[in-house]
């Protein structure tokens, strides 16, 4: 199996509160890597490590390694821009951007250097098609993006990160504002995506890890109890922990 | 109906001292409305008739202001009024809403903790004040580097730029902290460097709030008097160059109010209703955008 994004022996401090405990994880290529956990146990600010979100937050400490494709993005020249370009993330509300659905797609391209109309148009088309989302908006491209539904909303958003052309997306809880019907055709969407990128998405709901993942991991206070393959860890757990949590003990 | 009726009685259930409450909160609320009423009456009353007496043409459009000889042209004031106005909220614009970024998006947060108070300070400056600095600090320098005199356009556009800064400051702050967090997020995950997110999505994002601070800087720039009436030179002239010495509609009317007599003074009330109307005018391009962003919010 090969390994694209790899933890290895990684920490992570809020000022003092120790968030991440030597955290040892690799995210196979090509495959939905889910990581469950009760809320506050970490697995959020691991995602976050991954496309270096936690810049954004004072205090932030990070020690040990994270590679891509074999690469420290820690290191102090490591370009933060490329690294967000090939892992993108698709957050937990939806949050598009107050512009047109085609500006909101065409944002990355654009900043990215992206100026030819023509080829816009088509990495818009080819965006939203990749995010099942072109056939209900494909006539009203230059509504705002706020007219849309939330599935909808996060379907786009989902659509401007393809646009990027990422390897790696990362998804936050990308169903937990999203009602039962939008929650399914995520779920549809993130099972068409996988093989072509690397999924690694956080999740509260268990039975979605259970049917969208190839492998989960289970934080708990800042550690990584176990991961394996998700029918491994979902019927033979080998943490007492992680079979409290999943059989519904605690959470 | 019924509805309106039951509202009726709970409502004559008021305690007495309930009752004398409501009717002096009512009473103070009146009395605002009492002094936009009158102030907007007594004006119009007073300056519309002078208006006819010169006839509109003449005086909107008339180059001279001569009350002696009786012509009252105030083209010369409009323009310099509103030329003065849009060159100082163009450049005062500019650099408050670079600040406001840089207070929102980029100062740690010890030097927003000192800039702001510094910003509210500046606008808390009498513009008396600001008049004297410019007539003592600013008139010169342009006089030293340009070799007119320095009472001028330019002065007047410099000093008004300067003290229409804290209200745009202040009012696009606020407007850009309350673009949504996530907004930044997004963009700065998709790729995106700070000032791509700046210029791309937060400016764009608080654009409503920041035309209303732009508006109001207009609102300031274009009443105020006392800080030019010190600056301009006061020549009713149409300005050719940023050195001409100017008179806006302001000066015009503080200048020569203290001896002017019939038409001349009824002309002076005339320049304050032109004044009056930009100002209504403005105010209601404000409303507009106003509620339009609180439509969008909703």
């Amino acid at each position: 199996m090969e390994t694209i994004l790899s933890a290895e022996k990684l920490n992570l401090y809020y000022s003092d509160n120790h968030a991440l405990k030597d955290i040892t994880l690799p995210v196979p290529k090509g495959q939905v890597t889910a990581l469950i956990g009760p809320s506050g146990c970490g697995k959020s600010t691991f995602l976050k490590t991954l496309n270096r979100m936690n810049d954004l937050v004072d205090g932030v400490r990070v020690a040990g390694l994270v590679t891509l494709d074999g690469e420290d993005i820690y290191a102090p020249d490591y370009d933060v821009v490329g690294l967000r370009k090939r892992v993108g993330m698709v957050f937990q509300k939806p949050n598009p951007f107050p512009m047109s659905i085609f500006d909101n797609v065409a944002y990355g391209p654009r900043i990215h250097g992206q100026r030819d109309k023509k080829a816009l148009r088509e990495i818009v088309e080819s965006s939203l098609k990749g995010a099942a989302l072109w056939d209900e908006v494909k006539d009203r491209l230059n509504k705002s993006a706020l007219s849309l539904s939330g599935g909808q909303q996060q379907r786009l958003c989902i659509a401007r990160v393809l646009a990027v052309g990422p390897e790696v997306l990362l998804m936050d809880e990308p169903t937990s504002a999203l009602d039962p019907i939008s929650t399914q055709r995520i779920e549809d969407l993130i099972e068409e995506l996988k093989g072509r990128y690397t999924i690694v998405i956080v999740t509260h709901n268990m039975q979605q890890a259970g049917r969208i993942s190839d492998r989960t991991a289970f934080f708990y206070r800042g550690d990584l109890i176990e991961w394996g393959e998700t029918d491994t860890l979902f019927q033979t757990p080998a943490d007492k922990r992680t079979e409290d949590y999943i059989t519904g003990r605690f959470g | 109906m019924e509805e309106k009726l039951e509202r009726k009685a709970t409502r004559r259930r008021r305690t007495p001292a309930e009752f004398i409450m409501e009717n002096l909160f009512l009473l103070c609320a009146l009395a605002s409305i009492a002094a936009v009423a009158v102030i907007t009456v007594y004006l119009f009353v007073s300056g519309t008739p002078a208006i006819f007496k010169i006839g509109a043409k003449e005086f909107l459009l008339g180059t001279v202001w001569k009350p002696t000889e009786g012509q009252f042209g105030i083209l010369p004031m409009i323009i310099c009024s509103v030329v003065s106005t849009v060159l100082a909220v163009g450049a005062g614009g500019v650099i408050g809403v670079m600040t406001a970024v840089f207070m929102a998006e980029l100062a740690p947060p010890w030097l927003t903790r000192l800039l702001r108070p510094c910003v509210r300070l500046l606008a808390g400056i009498p513009s008396v004040v600001y008049g004297y600095f410019g007539l003592t600090l600013i008139v010169p320098l342009i006089a030293k580097l340009s070799g007119f005199a320095g009472n001028s356009l330019l002065a007047v556009i410099v000093l008004l730029a300067m003290m229409i800064l804290p209200t745009i400051i202040s009012i696009s702050e606020d407007a850009l902290r309350a673009v949504p967090r996530a907004y930044k997020e997004g963009s700065l995950a998709l790729g995106a460097s700070h000032s791509q997110t700046i210029f791309k999505v937060l400016l764009p994002a608080a654009r409503s709030g920041i035309l209303s601070a732009l508006v109001l800087g207009v609102g300031r720039a274009i009443g105020e008097t006392m800080a030019v009436i010190l600056v301009a030179g006061n020549t009713p002239q149409i300005p050719t160059s940023l050195f001409d010495s100017v008179r806006t509609l302001t000066i015009n009317i503080a200048f020569e109010m203290s001896y002017a007599e019939g038409l001349h003074r009824e002309a002076l009330f005339a320049t304050g209703v032109v004044l009056f109307l930009f100002i209504m005018a403005l105010n209601i391009l404000l409303n507009v955008l106003t509620r339009r962003r609180e439509k969008k919010n909703a």
